[in-house]
């Protein structure tokens, strides 16, 4: 018997064949793939949709309209907050066949790519020019432009260079109405609202980009990596705060907590002290003079912080050693426990030792691990809590210690996402951040955009209607953050 | 600059650089401001803020009969080692960088007349002649608070450095022209005031220049002759100035004055084809602006775009009472 939801199906894939011929998938293996992002387990969408061009994506977002049926744009999929975990049986338009790097305006210092490019192989392409795309999320092996500009992606290297949105001059969308638009643009200053501000970070549901300008960093000509341990963990706190008050802005400016360093080095063996109780990893770069200077600015710093050693990276290798232990933390974790959780809070510098000291109560409190690998440089947590699923009760444990972790953060003067973005995990605390009237004024402006509610709905703003999903996730090993 | 509270006006606010005693009552100082700003907007008739005037005919004068109001000033919040500060969005650029001074910091708002207020400068949208460097001013924003067409405050951003919380209804404001939501209050992200500082002037070519340099804070140019701004350590800006001497620039004690009346906006690769062009300007090279002494009309909006901006006012202000008579576009 064909129920009438199969029978939706069968006609809106009839209509996307015509479309995209056997580019619109629906057999169980692959809308299996597409059930879940880097987070959580969703349902399978109805349809999966491979894209070429964005012609085809508005053709696609039409036939959803037509049929009134949502549909979410992906990426990689290695987001980590739901964003691109399917709701209402959609249809997925997956941009992994719109890998395209259109063109290098070196005189205009911007790239035009197309959504599925992945952010290190943009970065690679432009090496030999000179430039990268700064925003660097450290699943930026992986991750494509388009989950970046959907999640406005930031990475270490963004304390000094800033987030996605400020690398993104234009955007050629396909709104949900299925109009192609042009946001922003390549001129000095486009004229009106800034939609494309708008757009960045607004996680799919204002549209679908199908092409971007992004805007093109210079290489630095020196760059120089520290790494410094400390016996306690609040004296690499306030070295962080006492960096950025003596005037530097390093390029990067990372922290690791005694369980994390000792993880990482079992697995990279980059030499990282492991009795230390935290390490900052430093990057300065620039012109030699000001990173020499820098370099000496943070080992006083660190000396008056009562620092274990100073060890600058001597060359190129021993500096991607350090940033190998960095940037796969987060894989390494499978070593202590099978399952984690993973957060993305910001806390001002000054509240790091005091917010830390909270992570690690509250996942005493709940009988759990926490493994803190951070962004220090601006404040940005990433407290991992290490469990196993197959415990009695380890859910609900769990999700309680991420909500007061959360609020935690908020109570310290901080914010719910520092990169990861909103998606479904932190939908509901928005009101712990936001008042209704600020919330109500932000739907308002999705709205504009997206009126019939098809585009990635039920995602970022709360609604009435709550996933009944509790928020655990199983990261696999590999997963980046 | 003395580090007595930079208020103007406005009775109970403080400046709190590096002290955090009076926390709570700061707090409830400056949301007392904020909602007696919310109370002078008010839920009826059309309404204009004004700042110091300096852009005041930017996408048209408000209608006559328009009820003038004024945003609370005041530097408010100021921690170094956060590199943010707080403040009323009334206070002017020239009271903000002597506060920010104190500690050696600054936000590059950079606007022609610093008598020009921070709400001013962020409601234009118009970043200053060191954009190369340090990025166009709604870059510079973390948190909006806005008084909405209805009268209520709207909070938008967040007070920290890095922050994806939410839509990004901050840089929706920046260069709105205030048609959208009133500026209240902001947190602005700081930046070390850099060691060294240097002017390069010469007839050699801005374009080359642009290429050898290492991030450059200003290139300004009038179709003949340029001037180039160096900032960082002593040592790099020597090292980079000597890349470009032997370009026909060289050592200069400030940049040009710059026309304020219109600017034209293009791709930065265009600028090349304004050489021989007459009439005073100076364009910003890499960026593509032109500043000019005569006022120029803002460039045409795609017809999907323009769609979507008039429902986000229709919306937003649906009575237009906020700015009538001004258009962003």
């Amino acid at each position: 018997m064909i129920s009438e939801d199969d029978a939706a199906d069968a006609a809106l894939l009839a209509d996307l064949r015509g479309v995209l011929g056997d580019r619109a998938r629906d057999n169980d293996f692959e809308r299996g793939l597409y059930s879940r992002d880097g987070s959580i387990e969703g349902s399978p969408p109805a349809i999966v949709c491979l894209p070429e061009s964005a012609a085809e994506v508005a053709r696609i977002v039409r036939v959803c309209r037509r049929h009134s049926r949502p549909f979410l744009a992906r990426g990689s999929g290695t987001g980590l907050a739901g964003g691109a975990v399917p709701v209402g049986r959609p249809v997925v338009i997956a941009t992994a066949k719109m890998d395209r790097i259109i063109e290098v305006d070196i005189d205009n210092r911007v790239a035009w790519v197309e959504p599925g490019v992945l952010n290190l192989d943009l970065s690679r392409a432009l090496t030999p020019q000179g430039f990268h795309f700064a925003p660097d999320p450290s699943s930026q092996q992986v991750c494509s432009i388009g989950g970046n500009i959907a999640n406005n992606s930031g990475g270490p290297h963004c304390l000094a260079y800033g987030v996605t949105t400020a690398h993104i001059a234009a955007l050629e969308v396909v709104l949900p109405s299925g109009d192609t638009a042009i946001l922003g643009g390549v001129e000095a200053e486009p004229a009106g609202f800034d939609l494309r501000g708008l757009f960045v970070g607004s996680e799919g549901t204002m549209g679908i980009a199908t092409k971007a300008a992004v805007r093109l960093t210079p290489n630095a000509p020196a760059v120089r990596t520290l790494l410094l341990d400390f016996d306690d963990v609040s004296e690499g706190s306030a070295a962080v705060s006492a960096i950025i008050a003596a005037g530097l802005v390093p390029s990067a400016l990372e922290m690791m907590d005694k369980r994390a360093i000792e993880i990482v080095e079992a697995f990279a063996h980059a030499g990282y002290p492991t009795g230390a109780a935290a390490v900052l990893l430093v990057e300065l770069d620039g012109l030699p003079g000001g990173v020499d200077a820098g370099v000496e600015i943070v080992r006083e710093v660190a000396l008056k912080h009562h620092v274990g050693h100073v060890r600058v990276a001597a060359d190129d290798e021993e500096r991607a050693l350090l940033w190998k232990g960095r940037k796969n933390a987060f894989g390494a974790v499978a070593r202590i426990k099978p399952d984690y959780y993973l957060h993305d809070t910001v806390v001002p510098r000054s509240k790091l030792t005091e917010v830390l000291e909270k992570v690690y109560r509250i996942a005493d409190a709940y009988g759990l691990i926490a493994v803190n690998v951070f962004h220090a440089g601006d404040g940005n947590l990433h407290p991992i809590l290490a469990f196993d699923r197959r415990e009695p009760g380890v859910d609900e444990r769990v999700k309680a210690a991420g909500r007061d972790i959360v609020a935690a953060s908020i109570e310290a003067g901080g914010v719910l996402s520092g990169e990861h973005g909103i998606g479904l995990e932190k939908r509901d605390y928005m009101g712990m951040l936001f008042s209704a009237h600020d919330m109500y004024t932000q739907d308002v402006v999705r709205e504009t955009f997206d009126p019939d509610g098809l585009a990635n709905p039920l995602k970022i703003i709360p609604t009435g209607s709550r996933c009944s999903d509790s928020f655990h996730q199983h990261v696999p090993e590999g997963a980046w953050v | 600059m003395s580090s007595q509270p930079s208020s103007a006006g406005s009775p109970p606010a403080a400046a709190s650089t590096g002290s955090a005693d009076t926390g709570a009552s700061l707090a409830a100082n400056i949301a007392a401001e904020v909602t007696a700003f919310a109370g002078e907007v008010g839920i009826s008739d059309p309404v204009t803020v004004v700042g110091a005037q300096t852009h005041w005919d930017v996408g048209g004068v408000p209608l006559a009969g328009t009820r003038e109001v004024r945003s609370p000033a005041g530097v408010w919040e100021h921690e170094p080692s956060e590199m943010t500060v707080r403040c009323g969005a009334g206070t002017t650029v020239a009271q903000l960088a002597a506060h920010l001074a104190q500690t050696g910091q600054m936000v590059p708002l950079d606007p022609a007349d610093d008598a020009a207020t921070v709400g001013g400068v962020l409601a234009c949208g118009f970043s200053g002649h060191r954009r190369l460097r340090y990025g166009h001013v709604r870059d510079l924003v973390l948190q909006t608070r806005h008084v909405d067409a209805t009268g209520k405050v709207v909070t938008a951003g967040g007070p920290t450095v890095k922050n994806v919380s939410g839509y990004d209804l901050a840089r929706l404001l920046v260069g709105s022209l205030g048609t959208l939501g009133l500026l209240a209050e902001v947190i602005l992200r700081t930046l070390p005031v850099p060691p060294a500082a240097q002017w390069l002037e010469g007839d050699g070519d801005p374009f080359v220049a642009l290429d050898l340099l290492y991030r450059p804070s200003s290139i300004l140019w009038n179709g003949s002759h340029a001037w180039i701004l160096l900032e960082g350590d002593a040592a790099d800006v020597a090292a980079e100035t000597a890349k470009v001497e032997p370009l026909g620039f060289c050592v200069t004690n400030g940049g040009p004055p710059i026309p304020a009346a219109g600017r034209e906006s293009m791709r930065p690769s265009d600028l090349r084809a304004l050489a021989g062009r007459p009439g005073g300007w100076i364009a910003e090279v890499g960026i593509g602006l032109v500043h000019r002494h005569e006022p120029v009309p803002a460039a045409p909006v795609a017809p999907a775009n323009a769609v979507l901006m008039d429902q986000l006012k229709q919306r937003l202000d649906p009575d237009n009472r906020l700015n009538p008579g001004r258009r962003a576009w």
